[in-house]
């Protein structure tokens, strides 16, 4: 039987498997990225777990709005990261000290 | 009813002891673990190759993986939106962008060594408080919730959220497509460039040409048409 505690076990090893990967690739912008999404998805698995077993379609809902800001930021994040790498000619975050005092 | 009883129950008929046998597999829950296990198991491909491309790759597998589970949670407008829009869009987006970057791997990938030990102990560390607090007093567990109900025939996931879209969160929905919309603009306005060499119309000033500025009359003696020539 499967009942709530297992999906939120499945999000909450994704949630972690995202935060080791943002630890693990903190060179890489374009990762850390994609660590964000993980995350993101991690915390609507929980959203969509929560709606199914209240019976309650507002988490769902929840859950369609943050897909929405997350396709967002995707988006300015990704064309952050092109003037970044046209200006710079690289992503790798160890360089982007400027504001470093 | 244990199998051997069921057997001895249905000695002749053998396809509907198949058909009862299958009855019995608990198709919810191989579902569950099989795309969970895809899942982690992508997750984890995500975090730890080291192109990038392989890395959207993954991040597609686990995508795909959450919306069979969501599936399973009868959220089907959300699956089939997460496929469409994140798989079918954003990744794209993401590896558009990778590709067209010409990046140089090596020293993104230093440190990941030295990095692995104290990323696997927050990860396990803050693994273990979560599971603590889903798993502690068996609070989610069995029995905690109602079993969900199944839905009568007919019910439409996607009608019923949409419903609430457009009744109860309306505010909601339409900041969000304002919210879309500002993305658009910012996405377009940061990556925009003036340059310099590339010829381009400006129609203001087409439009405002006067005739001076295009046909200009000189007065010249007239010259007959052979009088250029060298002979």
């Amino acid at each position: 039987m499967l009942t709530l505690a297992h999906f939120l076990t499945l999000g909450a090893i994704l949630f972690c498997l995202s935060v080791a990967g943002i630890f693990l690739n903190r060179k890489n912008v374009i990762i850390l990225l994609m660590c964000i999404e993980l995350m993101l998805l991690a915390v609507n698995m929980n959203f969509v777990a929560f709606s199914r077993f209240l019976d309650n379609l507002d988490g769902q809902v929840f859950v369609f709005f943050i897909l929405t800001v997350a396709a967002a930021e995707a988006a300015i994040g990704l064309a952050i990261l092109v003037v970044l790498f046209r200006n710079r000619g690289t992503i790798n975050v160890s360089e982007l000290d400027d504001l470093k005092g | 009813m244990t199998d051997s009883k069921r057997k001895l129950l249905l000695p002749v008929n053998r396809t509907l002891r198949t058909v009862e046998g299958m009855m019995d597999l608990p198709i919810q829950e191989i579902v569950f673990y099989l795309f969970s296990l895809v899942m982690i198991a992508a997750a984890t491909g995500v975090i730890t190759v080291r192109n990038p491309v392989y890395a959207a790759l993954f991040l597609v597998l686990t995508f795909f993986s959450a919306a069979a589970i969501w599936i399973l949670l009868e959220a089907e407008f959300l699956a089939i939106v997460l496929i469409v829009v994140y798989v079918g869009a954003v990744m794209v987006l993401f590896l558009f962008v990778v590709m067209m970057l010409d990046i140089n791997l090596a020293p993104l990938k230093e440190g990941f060594i030295g990095y692995l030990p104290v990323g696997i102990l927050v990860a396990v560390a803050m693994g273990a408080e979560l599971l603590t607090v889903i798993w502690a007093k068996d609070r989610f567990g069995e029995g905690s919730f109602p079993d969900p109900v199944a839905h009568a025939e007919g019910y439409s996931n996607t009608a019923a959220i949409g419903e609430r879209l457009y009744t109860q969160f309306l505010l909601p929905f339409e900041v969000a497509g304002i919210i879309l919309l500002v993305a658009i603009v910012a996405a377009v306005a940061l990556t925009l460039r003036k340059r310099p060499d590339v010829k381009t119309q400006i129609p203001a000033q087409q439009v405002r040409v006067k005739r001076d500025e295009r046909v200009r009359l000189v007065s010249m003696e007239s010259e007959s048409p052979d009088s250029g020539r060298g002979d």
